[in-house]
């Protein structure tokens, strides 16, 4: 760990500024070498020095440089900032220009593996330091803040403390038998205690589902035949919105994708290629890719059109998008109305005319309804915030779980125990009590490129 | 003369440690400071106990002489737990103390290659870190290759009565003065413990009907893995059980100064676990009462000691002995009993355990071992553990081979030993069934298939008895074959017989093996089946480990990621120091304890899951790992 490296650590393409980070003991020495302006190796810690990055003699971009000398930085290392303004050309220029000296690119997540191994952050609080910076929306970084303040460490060590109480309780009795005095936790008294915890952490599991909304937003697929208004259903969300619009190749029948901020919440909608029945071999593989989308959807918005009677593409979208989040849109209520609503009993139904702004807004009532999305954005956010928080916490359930089938079992204290410490043991390592060698190796996996 | 092996003090850690040397062909002197008091049992008439018990089946399974003694001595025995389940039982005995202590001396007089030699210890010749021998008060030098300490509480021991403080161990023998002077002058830490015992009291001076009756359990049951039970299970000495009252708190309180440890006169750690009764008042303030257990020392008449006396289980105290008589007589049943013996306090030196090997070598001096109250344990089992690994570990030594060091997963023996040099300790240390990440592995009913292997490859365990333990083992594989290999289908007279017994009747057909499964299915349910011609030893192994293969799948899964930890290895030459980035306090911790593996470091306090990370990375950069 002695050596430079450098990320981009803004994401490409968002917003008119990026700043690239060194970290590591030559950082301040090799950006001097490359800047025109103060000596940098002269400035104080924690300053920032405006000048020009340059090359040879070329002047490159006008430039902002954070200087933080270690220990008291992100990483514990020296740290630079280069704040740069030219735009993406410009940004990756400077970041090949850096990379000749002696620094190398960082892995991903390097930053805050730094952080951590140098015993600046423990594990929640360095996922949650990841997570503030990829937040999206101002939720997110709510969520991330409160993570930081170890709130999320409040509440696990709520829960061990808990455990605690009731293993050690269990425990006296087995290493003192003889002592009558002292209460005998019974399997009733287990039983209690652990459906509460249970049901405690169900909440919290499904909460935290709503903080992987907050902080990754809603993947939202629009699905449905041709012509029925997919299109302008977007549009109309979009128009509202102004939110960046790109287009994803790789099908001749291209699919647009666009983000929506709802109530502070990122919906990430994908306009699909019209679903029907084809021969077209090109078509086909657009329609196949739109289906297969469904899948990894947390929302699907299926667009029927309202003027007509069901079809037989309708019904096979309807068939392959009844196991998920579904809303069905019933477009086009401005003209006459021929489909037939009772096949559709089982699915969330929505009456739309996407001609105009405000004839959508039912879907929009509809998506915050199901997702609790006013709700969410009050929250305390004393929740779990990513994906191996979350699974640990699962697996913490699943001890309870189990728990509970061996006291139904009517098995003896002594097998029941194993399965609450376990549980003990799951919560310990979402906070980084006990040590295993996987948290550490997939936690830092997870950690993207610049971070 | 010279000795292969000398053995300094004959507890229960010093008899284990010289018979296994000795037995191991290692000409071996032991030397004790009174040998009418060799095995002697000093505090509780007991032996075994929750995690203790499984001690001393796991002494029996590796070849040592606890287990045997302890069924030779039993004068009532009690399975413990039974209805926590099988990870948790454990026995303990009532001893006789008389009878107890006479049969080690018996084994020790009998074994070849050992002599017994009653005299003090004050010195040890040390030369270039290296152990030579031992020099007795007298002045006479002992010349040795091997040194094991098993010195008890008679380093500067000392007995304390409420201001009264007296050199000296239990029974007034007297104590080392110097050994543990010469111990800090070679490095080492010496920490002062402290551990106390209740009064004794004449057996025919309690008035019974106030009390209330403990018995043994109503079958025979033994230790070791010879299943011979001495003692008559129909005719068991009983225990009484009493409880402290309101009066007795009121007399502790008013005199609490006067007791050594409120008065200021104890400089030694007691145990947490085992606290006197003036620690319990205090720290308890709200309790109403505390049981006590009366306890009968010997059922031999005769024995001057301890023939007529009744220890109070629960009341150790360093009060005067003023006191003492007004707190006894306050209790219920003991209004007019007589005290015998006074309750005392007793302090002495012990080392830091952390200054140990696994194999129970001290690090700074070669060939020199210690076991027992030394080390900064309590309780008999446990130091007759670490006294029969010392000696095992001595005698392998001396036949250049690798030490035996049980893990975690293996033996109670192995948790003791690891918590004591990883961790240490800061008050006396017990063991406890807790202690055990997996005790569902570690249980009474399966210590000799843990370690029977052990206890032959080293020489402890002769050729019938191993054959013996390999045929059970056989038998136990056939038990099983023929459980997976038979099935019963859902015939009238089958489901007849399930629903008699609570369990749902069969729609198909099933093995007696998913039978056994059922939590409400014993095996004396299958024999309804079939015919099972197994002894219950063999039977019960089947049921165990049928019924809970789950969970013990699940523990077995455990332990091996402790084990892949385990096995990575830190090079014994590493220099903290040049690793950047490990906090501080756990550079300290690991340059102090030098752990050999990260199985290891990761256990010792202070280092935390960044110091591991870091550490991994360094070793894997330098090429260490793997």
């Amino acid at each position: 760990m002695d050596d430079n490296i450098v990320a981009i650590a803004t994401s490409l393409g968002v917003g008119a500024i990026s700043i690239i980070r060194l970290s590591g003991k030559e950082v301040i020495k090799i950006t001097n070498s490359i800047f025109k302006g103060k000596n940098l190796e002269r400035v104080n810690s924690h300053t920032i020095n405006y000048g020009y990055i340059v090359d040879q003699e070329e002047v490159i971009d006008e430039v902002l440089v954070s200087v933080m000398k270690a220990p008291k930085t992100y990483t514990k290392e020296d740290i630079i900032e280069i704040n740069c303004h030219g735009g993406i050309a410009t940004t990756n220029r400077i970041l090949e220009l850096i990379l000749t000296k002696d620094v190398r690119l960082a892995e991903p997540g390097e930053f805050t593996k730094r952080a951590f191994l140098n015993g600046r952050i423990d594990l929640t609080e360095s996922e949650a330091v990841m997570d503030l910076l990829e937040s999206k929306t101002e939720s997110a970084r709510h969520l991330a803040i409160s993570n930081i303040q170890g709130k999320t460490h409040e509440m696990v060590e709520d829960f061990r403390n808990r455990l605690k109480d009731l293993l050690s309780s269990i425990e006296v009795n087995i290493d003192y038998p003889e002592y009558h005095d002292i209460e005998i936790i019974t399997v009733d008294k287990i039983k209690g205690q652990v459906k509460q915890m249970k049901q405690e952490l169900e909440i919290i599991i499904k909460e935290s589902k709503n903080t992987k909304v907050l902080k990754e937003g809603i993947y939202t697929l629009i699905i449905g035949r041709p012509n029925v208004g997919k299109s302008s259903l977007l549009n109309q969300f979009l128009e509202e919105e102004k939110a960046i619009v790109t287009n994803i190749p790789g099908t001749t029948r291209d699919m647009i994708e666009g983000q929506v901020i709802l109530n502070g919440i990122s919906l990430n909608m994908i306009d699909t290629a019209g679903v029907r029945k084809t021969t077209d071999q090109v078509e086909k593989i657009g329609v196949e890719k739109s289906l297969s989308l469904i899948k990894q959807a947390d929302l699907v918005i299926v667009v029927l059109n309202g003027s007509e009677a069901l079809t037989k593409e309708d019904q096979y979208i309807l068939e392959k998008t009844k196991e998920k989040n579904t809303i069905v849109v019933i477009n086009k209520n401005d003209l006459e109305q021929k489909l037939k609503t009772e096949k559709l009993n089982d699915f969330t139904l929505v009456s739309t005319n996407t001609n105009h702004i405000k004839g959508i807004q039912p879907l929009k009532d509809k998506i915050i309804e199901l997702f609790e999305l006013d709700k969410i954005s009050s929250k305390d956010y004393i929740y779990f915030s990513n994906i191996r928080q979350i699974s640990k916490a699962k697996e913490a359930h699943q001890k309870l779980i189990e728990v509970e089938e061996g006291i139904e079992n009517k098995l003896p204290i002594d097998m029941i125990e194993i399965d609450l410490k376990a549980c003990f043991d799951f919560l310990g390592e979402i906070i980084g009590k006990t040590y295993s060698d996987e948290i550490i190796d997939h936690l830092f996996e997870k950690f993207c490129v610049g971070k | 003369m010279k000795y292969e092996v000398v053995v300094v003090g004959g507890g229960h850690a010093g008899c284990e440690a010289s018979l296994a040397t000795s037995r191991k062909g290692h000409k071996t002197l032991l030397i004790t400071g009174n040998i009418k008091n060799i095995a002697d049992m000093p505090c509780n008439p007991s032996i075994g106990g929750p995690a203790k018990g499984i001690v001393v089946r796991e002494i029996d399974a590796l070849g040592g002489e606890m287990g045997k003694c302890a069924d030779k001595g039993a004068i009532q025995v009690k399975m413990l737990n039974t209805k926590k389940g099988p990870a948790v039982q454990a026995l303990r005995a009532q001893e006789d103390k008389h009878i107890y202590p006479k049969e080690m001396l018996k084994v020790l007089n009998n074994q070849e290659n050992l002599e017994i030699k009653e005299a003090i210890v004050e010195h040890l010749i040390v030369d270039n870190q290296k152990i030579r021998g031992i020099i007795l008060e007298t002045g006479e030098e002992i010349e040795s290759d091997i040194v094991i300490l098993t010195t008890g509480t008679y380093l500067k021991g000392s007995i304390l009565v409420g201001d009264k403080k007296t050199p000296g161990g239990p029974h007034g023998e007297r104590e080392s003065k110097f050994l543990s002077d010469d111990l800090k002058a070679l490095g080492f830490k010496i920490l002062r413990l402290k551990t106390g015992t209740p009064p004794r009291i004449d057996i025919n001076s309690i008035d019974y009907k106030k009390t209330s009756l403990e018995p043994g359990d109503d079958q025979k049951l033994t230790f070791s893995y010879d299943n011979k039970a001495y003692y008559d299970y129909k005719n068991q000495v009983p225990c009484h059980l009493i409880y402290t009252n309101e009066c007795t708190h009121q007399i502790i309180k008013k005199h609490l100064k006067e007791s050594s440890m409120y008065g200021g006169h104890v400089e030694g750690v007691g145990p947490r676990y085992c606290p006197s009764i003036e620690d319990k008042v205090v720290r308890f303030f709200d309790k109403e009462r505390h049981q006590l257990f009366l306890e009968p020392e010997s059922n031999i008449k005769e024995d001057k000691e301890y023939g007529n006396t009744i220890y109070i289980q629960g009341f150790s105290t360093s009060m005067p002995e003023k006191v003492q008589e007004q707190m006894v007589h306050s209790l219920s049943g003991l209004e007019h009993a007589k005290i015998l013996k006074y309750a005392y306090a007793i302090e002495y030196d012990a080392i830091d355990s952390k200054q140990l090997k696994q194999s129970l070598e001290t690090k700074l001096v070669e060939n020199l071992f210690t076991a027992g109250q030394i080390n900064g344990t309590s309780g008999y089992e446990e130091a007759a553990g670490q006294g029969l690994i010392a000696g095992i570990n001595a005698a392998l030594k001396l036949e250049g081979k690798d030490p035996l060091i049980l893990k975690r997963n293996e033996a109670y023996i192995g948790v003791l030993i690891d918590d004591l040099v990883i961790k240490g300790v800061k008050d006396p240390y017990r063991l406890l069934t807790s202690r055990a990440e997996y005790r569902l592995l570690l249980r009474h009913d399966n210590a000799d298939i843990r370690l029977r292997d052990y206890g032959y490859q080293i020489g402890l365990i002769n050729q019938e008895t191993y054959q013996n333990f390999i045929e059970k083992k056989r038998q136990i594989e056939e038990v099983y074959q023929k459980l997976k290999d038979i099935r019963i289908t859902p015939k009238k007279e089958i489901n007849e017989y399930l629903e008699n017994i609570g369990s749902s009747t069969l729609k198909d057909g099933i093995s007696l093996y998913e039978l056994l499964k059922r939590p409400e299915i014993s095996v004396d349910d299958i024999k309804h089946f079939i015919k099972l011609d197994y002894s219950l030893e063999v039977l019960e192994q089947v049921e165990i480990n049928t019924r809970y293969e789950g969970y013990i799948k699940k523990a077995l899964k455990d332990a091996e990621k402790m084990l892949n930890l385990e096995n990575k290895k830190i090079p014994e030459n590493i220099n903290y120091e040049n690793i950047p980035n490990i906090a501080s306090e756990a550079k300290q911790k690991l340059s102090e304890i030098r752990p050999t593996t990260i199985g290891q470091a990761s256990r010792i306090s202070g280092v935390n899951p960044a110091d591991i990370s870091i550490l991994m990375v360094y070793l894997r950069k330098n090429g260490h790992d793997e």
